[in-house]
């Protein structure tokens, strides 16, 4: 302790990191600071990194060089090739690679520590009981972050349906491997007497996890996904915070509470704008009795073809067009954009309507007109835009259900009674772009669409506004 | 238990530094924010990188190296993803 290296400037060089990080925080708060905040936060990344090769002193540093590249190459060829329409997943897989990484450096430090020198006792003998019981957390909640962004990756990516996968008795078979592994880690920390337990009980409690995780997200369904990404963002900084109390890192336990906090205030933003709670999030599964019974038949529906769309379109004053996951799918942002435009140079007022948890991630709609080059000040929140829809011509719906389904108002029963959605149907006009009448996530009926001001456009989002921007463009010649 | 005891305050505290900081933000950086925060996550690269550094084929350098690669995908990745997104709301404020 008498080095002043590693006994004053290493910590004080891990504070600063975790200043930075705080900081750059800060900055993605705001549209103007986001970009330096960003860029302040991968400064402290790389502050941390270098602090603790120096901390490390002259080792071999070739596997460290080899593991870093190999990630770097990764990591940059995955961000740079991604399309924005695949951000959600992008995101749920990076999210994965963390919260895994969290649990093998426990792991990694358990075997170095006990399992290799061969040292009897327990874990928490040997290690102290802190450390024993945080690496079994770091464990447990790594592998269920990993394999939990891997499912959700993968439904996203639509390898695997989006529609939750209901297992019969799943509650009691999810709760019965909870508290196994809680037992394992138990086990593990406090009870496992040699190196060679311990070590079974380390890779059992591992599997556990990674089942753990998948038996958690299998049943959830496609527009929950913003909650499940947001809490499984939340666990991967838990993770991170408990690998910082095994090796006793005040930087990990810092910037992990950070990235566990922004997750939980995440999901609990995404809760509140669906009128639920995480648990129901978890424990429901949509699409299951309540739905089946639900009348799926509809009547008074009108479709109408984009030309006679675009004539209302065309001598509508005020327009508002509302993107949902549809628009995601089709790629259709930028020529959402190229219609909006076109109405705005037409002399039209062309806003949109952001429904807090519209798409599959928290603020997904936001990024995709983003790259569409929507200015943001076009954009309007839910509760900032509810009112004007009285006084709107006409609003274009296009790829969403649920978050324009007034039965969410008006019908108790139904199973989004609650859910704050977008007052639509005041508007004079709404127009809805949608492949077919085939229920939204929720699988329940939209009455939206048999009401008579509504036009129903049928077909792929993407062709039927590009046909819009085609007749407009006519109709002005 | 005295640096457990640290840890926790540290870690509480940091937690409603997090709540402070997150509370304000615009519902359009939700997306940004996340991945960087995501990013962040990754800062159990640290943790890694110091029990990766034996050189041998031990099963906890093994497990030591495979952890830097994830937390590096996620650190770089988590970053670039961020900066690009970002790029794109930079810049055109009025239109």
């Amino acid at each position: 302790m008498s080095d002043p290296l590693s006994s004053v400037i290493i910590p004080l060089l891990y504070l600063l990191s975790a200043v930075l990080f705080i900081f750059g925080l800060k900055g993605l708060t705001g549209v103007r600071t986001a970009q330096r905040g960003n860029r302040l936060a991968a400064l402290a990344m790389l502050l941390a990194v270098v602090t603790t090769l120096i901390e490390l002193g002259v080792v071999d540093y070739r596997w460290i060089a080899g593991g870093l590249i190999a990630g770097s190459v990764i990591g940059a060829i995955a961000a740079l090739k991604v399309e924005m329409t695949a951000m959600p997943q992008m995101v749920a897989l990076f999210n994965g690679f963390g919260g895994g990484a969290s649990a093998l450096v426990a792991g990694s430090i358990l075997w170095a520590r006990i399992v290799e020198p061969g040292s009897a006792g327990t874990a928490s003998a040997l290690l102290g009981a802190d450390s024993a019981t945080t690496a079994f957390l770091s464990i447990v909640i790594g592998a269920v972050t990993f394999s939990g962004s891997l499912i959700a990756f993968l439904k996203l990516q639509g390898t695997i349906g989006g529609q939750p996968t209901l297992i019969p008795g799943r509650h009691v078979v999810n709760s019965l491997f909870l508290a196994a592994s809680l037992v394992c880690g138990v086990y593990l920390a406090f009870f496992a007497p040699t190196p060679g337990e311990l070590a079974i009980a380390a890779l059992v409690l591992g599997a556990l996890g990674l089942l753990l995780g998948v038996l958690y997200v299998i049943p959830i369904g496609g527009a929950d996904m913003p909650v499940i990404i947001s809490f499984l963002n939340s666990l991967s900084g838990l993770a991170a915070s408990m690998t910082g109390f095994v090796l006793g890192n005040n930087l990990l336990i810092i910037s992990g509470a950070l990235v566990g906090a922004s997750g939980l205030i995440l999901t609990q933003i995404m809760c509140v704008a669906m009128n639920r709670s995480l648990g129901n999030v978890f424990f429901s599964g949509f699409g299951g009795e309540t739905a089946a019974s639900d009348s799926r038949e509809y009547s008074n529906v009108r479709s109408y073809s984009p030309e006679e769309a675009a004539m209302v379109l065309e001598s509508a004053e005020s327009v508002v067009i509302v993107p949902g996951y549809g628009l995601a799918v089709a790629q259709a942002q930028h020529t959402a954009r190229e219609l909006g435009d076109l109405l705005e140079k037409r002399g039209a007022k062309v806003s949109y309507a952001i429904h807090p948890v519209a798409g599959r991630m928290p603020g997904h709609m936001n990024v995709l007109l983003a790259e569409a080059d929507v200015a943001y000040d076009k954009l309007f929140e839910m509760d900032a835009i509810n009112p004007e829809f009285k006084t709107t011509d006409a609003v274009l719906v296009v790829g969403a259900n649920d978050v324009v389904n007034p039965a969410a108002e008006t019908d108790p029963a139904s199973p989004i009674a609650g859910m704050p959605v977008l007052k639509v149907y005041n508007a004079g006009t709404v127009m809805v772009i949608k492949r077919s009448l085939s229920p939204g996530f929720a699988g329940i009926k939209n009455g939206l669409f048999e009401n008579d001001n509504t036009m129903m456009v049928f077909g792929d989002a993407k062709k039927i506004l590009q046909e819009l921007v085609n007749e407009v463009k006519s109709l002005a010649a | 238990m005295g640096a457990l005891l640290v840890g926790l305050y540290v870690f509480v505290l940091a937690i409603f530094v997090g709540f402070e900081i997150i509370t304000k933000i615009p519902p359009t950086l939700h997306t940004p924010l996340m991945s960087g925060a995501n990013a962040i996550s990754g800062i159990t690269l640290v943790g890694s990188i110091a029990t990766a550094t034996r050189g041998e084929t031990t099963v906890s350098a093994v497990l030591g190296v495979i952890a830097i690669i994830f937390a590096t995908i996620n650190v770089v990745g988590g970053f670039l993803v961020t900066n690009r997104m970002l790029g794109m709301f930079g810049g055109k404020r009025k239109r």
